[in-house]
């Protein structure tokens, strides 16, 4: 089965996501309306400017069909402006609060190397742009890696968010761990 | 270890913006209109381009407390520009923590042969092409995105459509060339070998390729995306406009849905007045500013 993956489109990298997904053997779909969100197997959503995904969001009248899927268990992925999307100030489908750029302006954008759980085979090469990161998350959020102390991978339930780039990293793990919880979630009945 | 201002992490904030609108502004307060709008980044600069035109004299960098002010007001990526190959006026920005230098041909030109060398700098620069081996030129010498110039300034599109069209017709055009005619493509395109080598296997520049210069309507920007641009910069077309907050969301809505006809109409009604407009082909030599950099 070819799963198809939405991603969020109204501003950002989510070229270099469907890249990675067709990679894999997905099918990605971009997403602008609500009526894009109809029968996908998982959902991304990229890297970018908060603000301008949540305006459009917001002009879009995406914001409950977003939350009806992540309540119906469908996978999503977000990574950075999306981690920020998806926390409690915004979306609320996960139970964090982001910190906008919480690392700096663009001369403090980095890579690093980062062991991130649940990813075997020795660390993930990490972009992060002008990152956020987790200040603040409840009791069911699991926490998969940081930086300085500072959270930058979590999950809860079906939603993992990441405050940088696995789709600039050249690194594909993230994806395929991501595509595995897709296959999974499209593969087991109701 | 953290690894700071690699090529990656220079082009990864162009990425970003993709899909966008990046705005002029040149006070704080039009930065939050643009931000609140769902501008992606703002560029900070002395005078909007149709200004520089009118007013003529030297264009220089933003007073450097302005851009403090636009900084202070946003929370979206702050650009601003400096005259082409000065390089004191980027490291002016480059010490204020911009997000992107702009080396820009709107300003006045500080050095007729030598562009900035932006390898040099840990802030990202965006520089201006109007064919495929200007672009190639700009990314040689470490710029990390690349826009289409356009003739800023005017709200005439053609140029814009000429020199995107120029950078993605000979990108198609490369691809088609054997190993042995790209020799020929570099002497041609007047930029190195490896880099003309590695474009023509992609088929894509390898940083994020925007558009600039003379956009001023919701179609334009439809128009330069379905061309190829990945994300558009608007110069006078917003500020110098009727009802600026209702064109910058136009804009914005218009590049989001670029390849839909009827979201880009209705993004399209009931604007007022675009910018005071010149048509780029009236005017004479001198007054053109693409030409700029070569």
């Amino acid at each position: 089965m070819v799963p198809v993956v939405g991603i969020l489109a109204l501003q950002g990298d989510f070229e270099a996501h469907a890249r990675v997904l067709r990679e894999l053997g997905a099918e990605p779909r971009e997403v602008r309306i609500p009526a894009d969100l109809e029968g996908l197997d998982g959902l991304i959503l990229p890297g970018g400017e908060s603000t301008v995904m949540t305006l459009g969001i917001a002009r879009e009248g995406l914001a409950e069909p977003l939350r009806e899927l992540v309540d119906a268990g469908t996978p999503v992925l977000g990574t950075c402006a999306g981690l920020i999307v998806l926390d409690r100030d915004h979306l609320g489908a996960l139970d964090i609060r982001a910190r906008r750029n919480a690392f700096g302006r663009q001369v403090r954008s980095f890579e690093a190397d980062l062991e991130l759980a649940g990813v075997d085979g020795g660390p993930v090469r990490a972009v992060f742009i002008r990152a956020p990161w987790i200040d603040d998350h409840g009791p069911d959020v699991e926490v998969l890696a940081e930086v300085e102390g500072h959270p930058i991978a979590a999950r809860q339930g079906n939603v993992l968010v990441l405050a940088f780039h696995p789709e600039l990293g050249g690194d594909r793990r993230v994806h395929e761990l991501f595509l595995d919880a897709v296959r999974a979630a499209a593969a087991s009945p109701g | 270890m953290r690894d700071e201002a690699t090529f990656r992490v220079k082009a990864g904030l162009a990425e970003m913006l993709k899909g966008g609108v990046i705005m002029d502004v040149v006070t704080p307060e039009q930065a939050k209109i643009s931000e609140d709008a769902g501008a992606a980044a703002v560029m900070a600069l002395e005078r909007v381009p149709a200004d520089i035109r009118r007013d003529g004299g030297v264009a220089r960098m933003s007073d450097p407390i302005m851009v403090r002010g636009i900084q202070e007001a946003v929370t979206i990526p702050v650009m601003a520009k400096a005259r082409i190959g000065h390089f004191a006026e980027a490291q002016v920005l480059a010490a204020l923590e911009v997000d992107y230098v702009d080396e820009s041909e709107v300003l006045t030109p500080a050095d007729e042969a030598h562009h900035i060398d932006k390898w040099a700098f840990k802030v990202p620069f965006v520089c201006g092409a109007t064919n495929l081996g200007e672009a190639l030129r700009r990314i040689a010498e470490g710029a990390a995105m690349i826009r289409s110039k356009g003739e800023a300034g005017t709200g005439d599109i053609v140029e814009a459509v000429r020199h995107l069209r120029a950078i993605t017709g000979e990108l198609r055009r490369l691809g088609a060339l054997s190993e042995q005619e790209l020799f020929g493509a570099a002497k041609e395109l007047q930029a190195p070998h490896d880099l003309v080598v590695s474009v023509a296997r992609a088929g894509k520049l390898p940083v994020p390729l925007f558009c600039a210069g003379g956009i001023a309507t919701p179609a334009d920007a439809s128009l330069v995306m379905q061309l190829g641009a990945e994300g558009v910069f608007v110069g006078s077309g917003i500020f110098k406009s009727a009802d600026p907050p209702m064109r910058a969301r136009a804009i914005v809505e218009a590049t989001t849905h670029f390849n839909d006809p009827e979201r880009v109409a209705k993004a399209s009604e009931g604007l007022g007045a675009p910018m005071d407009s010149l048509e780029a082909r009236k005017l004479a030599d001198e007054q053109l500013l693409s030409p700029r950099g070569w």
